[in-house]
This record gives structure tokens, C-alpha cells and sequence, in this order.
């Protein structure tokens, strides 16, 4: 599985969102309806999908930033994810 | 089948509630928690004779970060889910606050306030992805009407009911409810230094003259953390013969 679809499948169950609407320009709040509390809930499933490349916790100045799929991608390619993944 | 973990639960209130859940068929399944496992072994071995019932001791200093993390995840892995969790760990230091040290004040608050947080920040995170679960802490008539002498103490239990609102007002949106039960005099460990002298003065304040039973505040427990306070969230139900009425 790729990086991308890994991510998407994360945010697909954390959100409860289409798979159809989860698309890298996608973004959380406005296009998939997210609320903080989903967030919260995709940071912490990001996190335990992401262990040994971002640690337990992702600080919250990073997480402030996240504001559509694609930006996490790049976020996670910044710590080394490599673009296959399990 | 739910599985309820209750701090502080060797003794005293905290082994009254795991036997009252265990007992009104409220858990099937109960984690024992505190600070040395083998405080645990009487209660663990009192619920185990119930029909029905499984029970683990878990070693946890709730002041710990460390030691909280590790210790949920341990008690979610042992039975599979978690569905209650009873924030009641507690101590005292009391004395004036012109004379009262600053760790006397850490020590109170880091156990009292803090370690409920601990808790219930990692317990969230389990009954978030669940989208149930039911969180009750044991506060205290003094956090509601404050206690000369007992200024860590009081500031702590207050700290719980506002925690146990802003958590219940977080957490409604994943079907998690937070409660809080506010004990008033209660004959235990806590109560039982007390001089004749000051336990007369205290009852005078009491409609129902006496002090109220471990049991009392148990069964009190039960019902937020049950189903049967499937619509209640973020109160404060108090256990106190009537000594204060907000």
C-alpha cells in the first residue's frame, strides 16, 4: 500500500467519510466535515498507524497545520515515511 | 460484557465500588487498581468469588504519566475493551493553608486532580474509537462548600467537578458520559482519625444524623456509571445526608 492510500484509508475511518470525497486537495474541516474532536481522533489513529517515524504524539503546532489529506502526506514524508508502507 | 476499571479500589470506597458493580451486574469484567498490586489481592479475590466475574489487579501511580499510559493500555489489552472507569484515588493532607507546605499541596493535587486527567485523557481515547463509555469521579462535598484545613483537598475535588464538566461536555458527541458523586462524611480510613469530638460537631450538620456507608457512595456509582443513567452527563450527584443542598 502506498503512503496516499494508507492516509486515506486512516482518514476514511477516523472521519467516517466517502472514500470517493478523500482526495489529497481534500480538506478536513470544510470539504469533509470534520469536527475537533475528529481530528483529535485522526492525529491520534495517525500517531498509532505512524509510531516509529513521529513517536507517541504529534505536537499540537504541527497538528494546527493540518488542514486537508494532502498536508499530512507531506508532513509524514518529512519524517522519513518512505512511500510504500504495510 | 463490560469491563470496568475503578482507581484506588484496595480499599475503603474505591473496593465498595468494584463490588457493587460487580454485584448489580453493572461489570462483568473489573480492573482493581492501585499504587502497589498487592493492596489488590483482597478485593481482587472478594470480586472473584462473585458468579461471573472477572478480576485483575493493576499496579498504577495515577501521578505518574508513565505509569497511567502504560497501565490502561495494559487493562484495555487484558480484557478486550473498557467500558467504566471510576476516578477515585485520592488522599489527604490536611492543615491550615498559612502553615500548609508545597508539597503537601503537590502531593494532594498531583493524585487527586491531575491523576484523574491522566486517566481519563487515556481512557478517552479508547471509549472515543468505541463511541460509548461511561466516566465517574469521586469528588466531594468539600469541593462544593470548601473545609477549613483542607485547602489542597477542596481546591482538588472542585478541580474534579469542573473536569468532569468540561469532559462530559467534550465527549457527549462519541455517546461517552462523565459524572461526578460528591460524598459528604463517610465512615472509612479518612474519617475514622477523627476525634469523637470533631465527628459530633460534624454530624450536627447533617439532617440524616449519621455518616454515611462505603456502600452508599457505591451505589450511587453504579447508577451513573450504569445504563440507567443512559441521559446523564456531566453532574454532580451528592452522597451526604443532606449537609449541603446546592
Amino acid at each position: 500500500m502506498t503512503l496516499e492510500e494508507k492516509v486515506k484509508k486512516i482518514v476514511v475511518d477516523s472521519l467516517h467519510a466517502e472514500e470517493s470525497q478523500v482526495t489529497p486537495e481534500a480538506a478536513f474541516v470544510n470539504d469533509l466535515g470534520a469536527d475537533s474532536l475528529d481530528q483529535a481522533e485522526l492525529m491520534m489513529n495517525i500517531e498509532d498507524a505512524f509510531k516509529q517515524y513521529v513517536g507517541d504524539n504529534i505536537p499540537e503546532e504541527d497538528a494546527a497545520k493540518f488542514e486537508t489529506v494532502g498536508s499530512v502526506i507531506e508532513f509524514l514524508k518529512g519524517k522519513g515515511v518512505p512511500e510504500n508502507v504495510d | 460484557m463490560k469491563t470496568a476499571l475503578v482507581t484506588g479500589s484496595a480499599r475503603g470506597i474505591g473496593r465498595a465500588i468494584c463490588e457493587e458493580l460487580a454485584r448489580g451486574g453493572i461489570a462483568q469484567n473489573i480492573v482493581v487498581c492501585d499504587v502497589q498490586k498487592e493492596w489488590c489481592a483482597e478485593t481482587v479475590a472478594a470480586l472473584r468469588a462473585i458468579d461471573g466475574i472477572s478480576a485483575e489487579s493493576l499496579a498504577i501511580d495515577v501521578s505518574k504519566e508513565e505509569s497511567v499510559v502504560s497501565g490502561i493500555a495494559e487493562a484495555a489489552k487484558t480484557f478486550g475493551s473498557l467500558d467504566i472507569v471510576v476516578n477515585n484515588a485520592g488522599v489527604t493532607r490536611d492543615g491550615l493553608l498559612v502553615r500548609m507546605s508545597e508539597s503537601d499541596w503537590d502531593t494532594v493535587l498531583d493524585i487527586n486532580l491531575k491523576g484523574a486527567f491522566l486517566v481519563t485523557r487515556e481512557a478517552a481515547k479508547l471509549m472515543m474509537r468505541a463511541r460509548s463509555g461511561s466516566i465517574v469521579n469521586i469528588a466531594s462535598v468539600v469541593g462544593l462548600m470548601g473545609n477549613a484545613g483542607q485547602a489542597n483537598y477542596s481546591a482538588s475535588k472542585g478541580g474534579l467537578v469542573a473536569l468532569t464538566k468540561t469532559t462530559a461536555r467534550e465527549l457527549g458527541g462519541r455517546g461517552i458520559r462523565v459524572n461526578a458523586v460528591a460524598p459528604g462524611f463517610i465512615n472509612s480510613k479518612m474519617t475514622e482519625v477523627l476525634s469523637d469530638e470533631v465527628k459530633k460537631q460534624m454530624l450536627s450538620i447533617v439532617p440524616l444524623r449519621k455518616f454515611g456507608e462505603v456502600q452508599d457512595v457505591a451505589k450511587a456509582v453504579a447508577f451513573l456509571a450504569s445504563d440507567a443513567a443512559s441521559y446523564v452527563t456531566g453532574q454532580v450527584l451528592s452522597v451526604n445526608g443532606g449537609m449541603l443542598m446546592p
